[in-house]
């Protein structure tokens, strides 16, 4: 039932002529049509060049006669034929499971550290939390360049005070996997505040009687969160899993800014790089776009809990 | 005696222990927001330092002599104002163009059910989801094709896109928690549908406006891989895009003056992120729990 005829049952005289309802019932599209008209516009074509771009041969002589040539499935093939792409793939699969599995666990336990502090400390950590979060990625990505630099970052002298080792003049930059690990711990510590606010908030809908029955029944405080907070918190952890598996996968400027365009080579592209590369890089927009196609379709197929869940909450009142 | 005294003694051990629990607790969560914290200090800290202290190998935490030298510097590196001018072009228009064409469709999701409503949430949250650098090369060949690359236009053109869908969503779970009963209550007293609107419902939704706005402005303000892309001439770019320029060229890295330019594309975004954090951040998750 709609606002609007609520509003007329309480003018009964004024009866709405049958134009009238039919204008009413067009507002909602009325309304919903510039959105439409702008994706139309300005996403809906370059989605449908997007695939026929795929299937030409489009580098730099055909950006500027604005005229690609058809060449069939030959970018698939040699996509898929190629083996960095497979390795890519390969790596950014490992990349995006390390990273979300680091955030999501680190997230909730300090959610859950949250709950145990006094209220003083909780200020302070939400505080810090915050900071990070608000940080934006391009700066973020110089200030860990400065943290962790060989020569005078403030990282190897602090790991070598701790006794840790010796860490002066340590590249954090010497092979694929040590750079790749850097832009994994500078993403993590800019995810982690959005998922510990989340969870926090969530732990404060778990209700305190459930926890307590669960406490004097002698469980502990890992079988009361596994029993008890985990499996009423579990729609928050599918949508902050799925919501951090799509971000990561296609994660671009934190690899491409910290590693650096110069450095940036087959051993260390994750997928969005590959992209940016094939296309930007090597001027072959036909094979980056056959690229991109199948990451959007990957990552479609990866988007479908969470757009399944977020239906279900935007079209039921 | 003792059969008093022990049940009391054991209470007294007990609160002692969870007072100890309670301290230790406590440790932890600072010693984490000392870690989660540092970067940013640490960036302001380094900004404020003379030379000899950065270059030093055994650092000083806050400088005793701090100096203004490395902002000045970074303020008069080249194309310093022309990228804030561009930044604040590119934002501007995009909050005005987004919030007026995405508050239409919040209302008509928040307010009206219609056929195909399914429809477009699926539209609205897919678009949501798309990963970027997937959708950079066919908006940079279409943009070229009519020559819109290396303008700012272009540039508000993608934003507008990539943003609207949270601009929608956002808003439609703003205006969805205005109690129904208000704005049936102004119809009663004989208001028209739309003085209703403008009268309760509008300054009802007020900060939940300004907070998306300043959302969208944050966003775009921080945006890196389509200002990268599309605007290609150094004093047409955007302020993250000269700030990601700055230590390029040399091999020795002028780290006080980076650390200054950090902090002052970081300031605003910072400031306006604490105004609105609170109000946006379940946006995204909203009501997940309560079904």
């Amino acid at each position: 039932v709609t606002v609007a005829a609520e509003a007329t049952a309480h003018r009964p005289r004024r009866r709405p002529s049958a134009l009238r309802r039919a204008l009413r019932g067009s507002v909602p599209y009325l309304l919903i049509f510039p959105v439409i008209a702008v994706i139309t516009a300005i996403l809906g074509y370059p989605l449908y060049r997007l695939v026929t771009l795929s299937f030409q041969q489009y580098g730099l002589p055909e950006l500027i006669q604005r005229k690609g040539v058809w060449i069939g499935i030959d970018n698939f093939e040699s996509v898929l034929r190629d083996e960095i792409f497979w390795r890519t793939l390969l790596r950014t699969v490992i990349f995006t499971a390390a990273t979300v599995g680091l955030t999501i666990v680190l997230g909730t336990l300090i959610a859950l550290l949250l709950v145990r502090i006094s209220a003083w400390v909780r200020v302070l950590l939400t505080a810090a939390l915050v900071l990070a979060w608000a940080m934006p990625a391009v700066v973020a990505v110089q200030v860990w360049f400065w943290m962790t630099n060989f020569q005078n970052g403030i990282l190897n002298y602090v790991l070598t005070e701790l006794r840790v080792g010796d860490y002066t003049q340590h590249n954090w930059y010497e092979t694929s996997f040590s750079k790749l690990a850097m832009v994994a711990l500078l993403i993590v510590w800019g995810a982690i505040p959005f998922v510990t606010i989340t969870v926090y908030a969530g732990l404060a809908q778990v209700p305190r009687e459930l926890v307590e029955a669960a406490e004097i029944d002698g469980a502990g405080p890992i079988r009361v969160f596994r029993d008890v907070t985990f499996p009423i918190l579990k729609p928050i952890f599918l949508i902050l899993t799925s919501l951090s598996i799509i971000w990561n996968f296609g994660v671009f400027t934190q690899p491409y800014l910290l590693i650096g365009a110069s450095h940036i080579d087959p051993t260390n592209y994750l997928m969005g790089v590959y992209v940016y590369i094939e296309a930007f890089g090597k001027s072959d927009f036909g094979r980056g776009a056959a690229i991109s196609l199948l990451m959007l379709l990957i990552v479609a197929v990866l988007s479908v809990p969470y757009v399944r869940r977020m239906v279900q909450m935007g079209t039921t009142r | 005696v003792s059969a008093v005294t022990a049940p009391r003694a054991a209470t007294v051990r007990r609160a002692r222990r969870r007072r100890l629990r309670r301290i230790a607790w406590n440790v932890v969560g600072l010693v984490v927001a000392a870690v989660v914290a540092f970067p940013v200090f640490w960036m302001v800290s380094t900004a404020f330092k003379p030379d000899d202290e950065i270059n030093s190998f055994v650092p000083t935490w806050v400088s005793a002599e701090p100096t203004l030298q490395h902002f000045r510097d970074a303020i008069a590196r080249p194309y310093f104002w022309e990228t804030v001018k561009n930044s604040l072009i590119v934002v501007g228009a995009v909050v005005v163009l987004s919030m007026i064409v995405a508050f239409l469709a919040a209302v008509a999701l928040a307010k009206y059910r219609f056929t195909g409503n399914k429809l477009f949430v699926v539209l609205v949250i897919g678009i949501l989801m798309l990963p970027q650098a997937g959708l950079v090369i066919p908006l940079y060949v279409v943009l070229a094709r009519y020559g819109l690359t290396n303008e700012l236009m272009g540039l508000v053109l993608t934003h507008l896109v990539i943003l609207l869908p949270f601009a929608v969503w956002t808003l439609r779970g703003f205006i969805m928690g205005i109690p129904k009963e208000l704005e049936e209550a102004a119809m009663v007293d004989g208001s028209s549908r739309l003085g209703a609107f403008t009268r309760i419902l509008l300054p009802l939704v007020a900060p939940g406006l300004v907070a998306t706005s300043v959302f969208i402005f944050i966003t775009s303000w921080n945006e890196y891989i389509f200002a990268n892309v599309i605007l290609t001439d150094q004093s047409n770019q955007t302020l993250t895009i000269w700030l990601s320029y700055f230590y390029g060229t040399s091999r020795n890295i002028d780290w006080g003056g980076l650390m200054a330019a950090s902090t002052l594309t970081a300031i605003p975004v910072v400031i306006f992120f604490l105004l609105v954090q609170r109000k946006i951040a379940f946006g995204l998750t909203a009501g997940a729990v309560k079904a």
